[in-house]
């Protein structure tokens, strides 16, 4: 079971989990088993069949753009972190 | 003269080669020409030091000979010429490092003295006055930073691009610093609601502009530097020419179209740019090095929807937390401006003040960035209508 730790504007879509837990061997297919507990996750993150290009996907602290996207492999103990970009500054 | 000072200096004389001056000169020239290595060495006090010195040398005070020689000449098979005022205390200097093991050392016969007399090129130490010298005292103790590290620093222009929540730490150490010139763009007036967090500001002066209050915080604070402000809001139209005047950018705007902008700027002028966000109890650092690590649009290629546009959001943060990040960039800018220790280059660093955690994410250039690759082009980017919904 792999950790997914959501960034704070993403929480609401997760019922306001900071991190929830989801499983699959790669990248894809632990997405696909986190939208099944949190539906309204999937608008945000993979609206179409590609990652949103709003949100960096990272497999323990690496963009997986530049791993191998969605068939990146995830380990049991990885950590998937969901970050869109950020503006605020006052 | 004693009888057995004359007694030593004649041993010394037997075991260390002379050289005149010009022969010194000679050697620097050549120096300078095919590379020929060897180091000069300035064993005079530093108020000699002060007075002028022979360009190219190094200072080593003969009383931190013994213990400073190894840090600076590492290699003992190394020529190293010495000098002081008249040849003496050079002489003697040389003869404790050949005990030291140093196998090629030269004295400079006459020394500084003579070298002056003779009509040979001198060069004046630029310094810090007395008031800067214990101004910054506890800045000139550590070695990383110390006189000529200080001097960079009040030689550095800084430009703010805001003076709210993270420019406000940022801009207050940094003029603690000494950065000798920060540039504050900021349109917008001091609110009450600001006051939270943005502590440049006070309550006195709720309605006043900010760039104006930020001004007299921080002349107050520290009268070596020069403040510019600019009431105006970073656009097109002054966006290149701001950028280009300033070494580093701190960036603590609120919004997506200035970011992108900013950035495209900043490759075009080859500026760093400290880059810092925060929503709520979150934040994140990273340095945006031109063309050496990634850029803001490799990052984010394009803005997000309003929905997740957290400044757009009436969103909220803690007060202290832009003080944290705001003083990360400070740090960072710090570490750019002198060329020490490494820099967020590449590199996300996130904090979580509610778990009290700091984690590292690891970012890399998109050769195919729009901006910064291969066959990119900042200069004619779109910058996007503002995207949010509600204004910041």
């Amino acid at each position: 079971m792999a950790k997914v730790r959501l960034a704070p504007v993403l929480r609401s879509f997760a019922g306001g989990s900071k991190i929830v837990n989801a499983q699959g061997d790669t990248l894809g297919a632990l997405l696909t088993n986190l939208y099944q507990s949190y539906p309204s996750l999937k608008e945000q993150i993979q609206p179409e069949q590609e990652l949103s290009r709003f949100v960096n996907v990272y497999v323990d602290d690496q963009d997986v753009r530049y791993l191998q996207g969605l068939e990146t492999p995830v380990s049991e103990s990885a950590t998937v972190t969901l970050l869109p970009a950020m503006a605020g500054g006052r | 003269m004693g009888e057995a000072f004359r007694e030593i200096l004649r041993q010394a004389r037997q075991h260390v080669p002379e050289w005149s001056s010009a022969q010194v000169n000679e050697a620097l020239k050549q120096r300078k020409q095919n590379d020929s290595d060897f180091t000069l060495v300035d064993v005079r006090e530093k108020t000699e030091w002060n007075e002028g010195y022979i360009p190219g040398a190094i200072h080593v005070p003969r009383g931190h000979l013994e213990s400073q020689i190894e840090e600076t000449v590492p290699d003992k098979s190394k020529r190293v010429i010495l000098y002081c005022a008249g040849g003496v205390r050079s002489l003697m200097a040389a003869n404790t490092l050949q005990q030291m093991g140093y196998d090629d050392v030269v004295s400079m016969a006459g020394g500084f003295g003579q070298w002056k007399g003779s009509g040979l090129d001198f060069q004046l130490p630029r310094i810090l006055n007395e008031a800067q010298s214990k101004r910054y005292s506890r800045h000139l103790l550590v070695p990383e930073v110390g006189e000529q590290g200080q001097l960079k620093l009040l030689d550095s222009k800084v430009l703010f691009i805001g003076a709210g929540g993270l420019g406000s730490p940022a801009a207050l150490y940094l003029a603690a610093a000494g950065v000798g010139t920060i540039g504050i763009i900021d349109a917008d007036v001091v609110d009450d609601s600001n006051l939270q967090r943005q502590v440049l500001h006070n309550t006195e002066r709720i309605g006043q502009y900010k760039a104006e209050s930020a001004r007299i915080t921080l002349t107050a604070l520290n009268p070596d530097v020069k403040v510019n402000t600019y009431i105006e809001r970073l656009d097109e139209t002054n966006v290149k020419q701001l950028v280009s005047e300033y070494d580093l950018i701190i960036d603590g705007t609120d919004n997506f179209p200035t970011r992108y902008l900013l950035n495209d700027a900043a490759l075009i002028y080859n500026k760093p740019v400290v880059h810092g966000s925060v929503f709520r109890f979150e934040g994140q650092v990273t340095v945006f090095q031109p063309y050496q690590g990634p850029c803001y649009r490799c990052l984010y290629p394009s803005p997000p929807p309003p929905a997740l546009a957290p400044s757009c959001a009436e969103a909220g943060v803690l007060g202290v937390l832009p003080g944290i990040i705001g003083l990360l960039q400070a740090t960072e800018a710090i570490k750019v401006l002198l060329g020490i220790g490494e820099p967020l280059v590449g590199r996300l660093l996130t904090y979580d003040a509610l778990s009290g955690e700091f984690n590292e994410l690891r970012l890399f250039r998109d050769p195919n960035c729009p901006a910064c690759g291969e066959h990119g082009h900042p200069e004619d980017l779109p910058t996007y209508a503002d995207v949010c919904a509600i204004p910041a």
